[in-house]
């Protein structure tokens, strides 16, 4: 059994309960235990752009958490991920380690923190997951988007690589199904703007879609709650703007990889995804 | 045209003191920045270069007040190809960071720094989201996270965005 601190941030515990069920039920799976940070917060990302060092106090708060339980942390969210990471580096220098404990908080153990993703590919491996795939989808077509902070910047990440990263599309594979290969794995979803510049994101949204589409993608696979918020909730927005139809649903990782677990719908959370994966079900 | 006469020559090293802004500096304009920008890929009025170029020459008003310093979506596509290996994204943060200190904060940031003051993410953990939780089988977690209003107080952060 493998242990980690689990990490929800904002968006997951609210707007994607069923990203945070199904990696659950696929962590059961894998032989993965969580023991949650029931008192986490935001990880600070949104405050950035206001005060990076605020932002800095927060992110190695939760940090800081997982530590005392002497546990690396996994993340759902690209953002999270970032954003911990760099608190992380930053506990090492002292003036702001000095203001960190006149806060009160305490980091007792180096930990590691890192994407779920990340750790299914590093901890558990290609071979044991594929030892443990029930139910092959070898009938779909699948899209696999990265997101920026998954990887980005590379400084703080040291995985993977930037340019041409491969690891999602490996961990796809490993459910039987197709994975599409394209050049533009790299592009930004846009959801950083979308407060700002509303138009700008959709266009930027819409250039994954588009490509999904003209590859006859049936699903396009996501490992960030930023991401989907652009790709599925703002899809209909997408389409009207484009004057297209997409109706390409949106899955993350862990419910793609659970069905291939042979878990059923439900506890892969299907049923709560916005753009409805009955194409899915049906070849399933 | 940009008027030197204008130009505020510590306006690059109040940049340069700013968390991230340290990189300023070794920028020698080459514009690779701008290239690998999925921004500026379809929108024009972002330029990360010029945004830098005209920090280094302390066009500070022309910077602060622009309101597309904001469309950064902070991807590091930048930071990735850099030959003078700036941590771009981190420099145009810096920028930000100190456009708010100098009353330039767009409204939305006031709004999720409130939201965070309130509760400690944000999305508050309404009763509805607490039961649907429950039906899911998910984990009870923290409604509010006090924590966060404290470092507010600390980093005096509602006096750095008064202004």
């Amino acid at each position: 059994m493998k242990r980690y601190a689990l990490f929800l941030g904002c968006t997951v515990p609210v707007r994607a309960q069923h990203y945070e069920l199904a990696t659950r039920n696929v962590a059961k799976e894998l032989g993965i235990e969580f023991v949650d940070l029931k008192e986490g917060s935001c990880c600070g990302f949104p405050l950035k752009a206001l005060d990076a060092e605020t932002s800095l106090l927060m992110a190695a708060r939760n940090v800081g958490l997982a530590s005392n339980l002497g546990l690396d942390v996994v993340t759902l969210c690209n953002s999270c991920t970032a954003m911990l990471s760099d608190a992380q580096v930053k506990l090492k220098e002292s003036e702001f380690r000095k203001k960190f404990t006149e806060l009160g908080f305490t980091y007792p153990n180096e930990i590691k923190v890192r994407h779920f993703v990340r750790v299914l590919y590093e901890d558990i491996g290609v071979e044991d997951i594929k030892k443990a795939i029930r139910k092959p989808l070898n009938n779909l077509r699948i899209i696999s988007h990265y997101g920026c902070h998954y990887l980005r910047p590379s400084y703080l990440h040291t995985f993977d690589s930037v340019e041409n990263p491969h690891t999602l599309d490996e961990l796809t594979g490993l459910t039987g199904a197709t994975v599409i290969d394209y050049q533009e794995k790299k592009l930004c979803c846009g959801g950083s703007v979308l407060g700002v510049d509303e138009e700008l994101a959709v266009k930027m949204a819409n250039q994954k879609l588009s490509i999904a589409k003209n590859n006859n993608a049936d699903v396009l696979i996501s490992i960030c709650p930023f991401c989907t918020v652009m790709y599925e909730d703002n899809q209909r927005k997408v389409e009207a703007k484009f004057n297209t139809t997409y109706n390409i649903p949106v899955l993350y990782y862990p419910q793609l990889l659970g069905l291939s677990l042979g878990l059923p719908p439900d506890a892969c959370g299907l049923k709560f995804n916005r753009i409805k994966p009955d194409n899915i079900i049906s070849k399933l | 045209m940009i008027d030197l006469k204008k130009a505020d020559i510590n306006f690059k090293w109040e940049i340069t003191r700013q968390e991230g802004g340290e990189g300023l500096l070794k920028c020698f304009g080459c514009s690779d920045c701008s290239a690998s920008c999925p921004v500026r890929y379809l929108d024009d009025r972002y330029n990360p270069r010029k945004i830098i170029r005209l920090t280094l020459l302390g066009m500070k008003a022309e910077v602060l007040s622009s309101p597309f310093l904001w469309l950064c979506a902070h991807c590091h596509a930048c930071t990735e190809r850099c030959p003078q290996g700036i941590r771009v994204a981190e420099v145009i943060n810096a920028i930000k960071n100190y456009a708010v200190q100098q009353g330039y904060c767009p409204e939305g940031l006031k709004v999720q720094l409130n939201l965070l003051n309130n509760s400690g993410r944000l999305y508050e953990l309404e009763d509805f989201d607490l039961r649907k939780r429950q039906r899911m089988g998910l984990p009870e977690i923290a409604k509010k996270i006090p924590d966060v209003a404290r470092i507010f107080q600390f980093t005096k952060i509602f006096e750095r965005t008064a202004k």
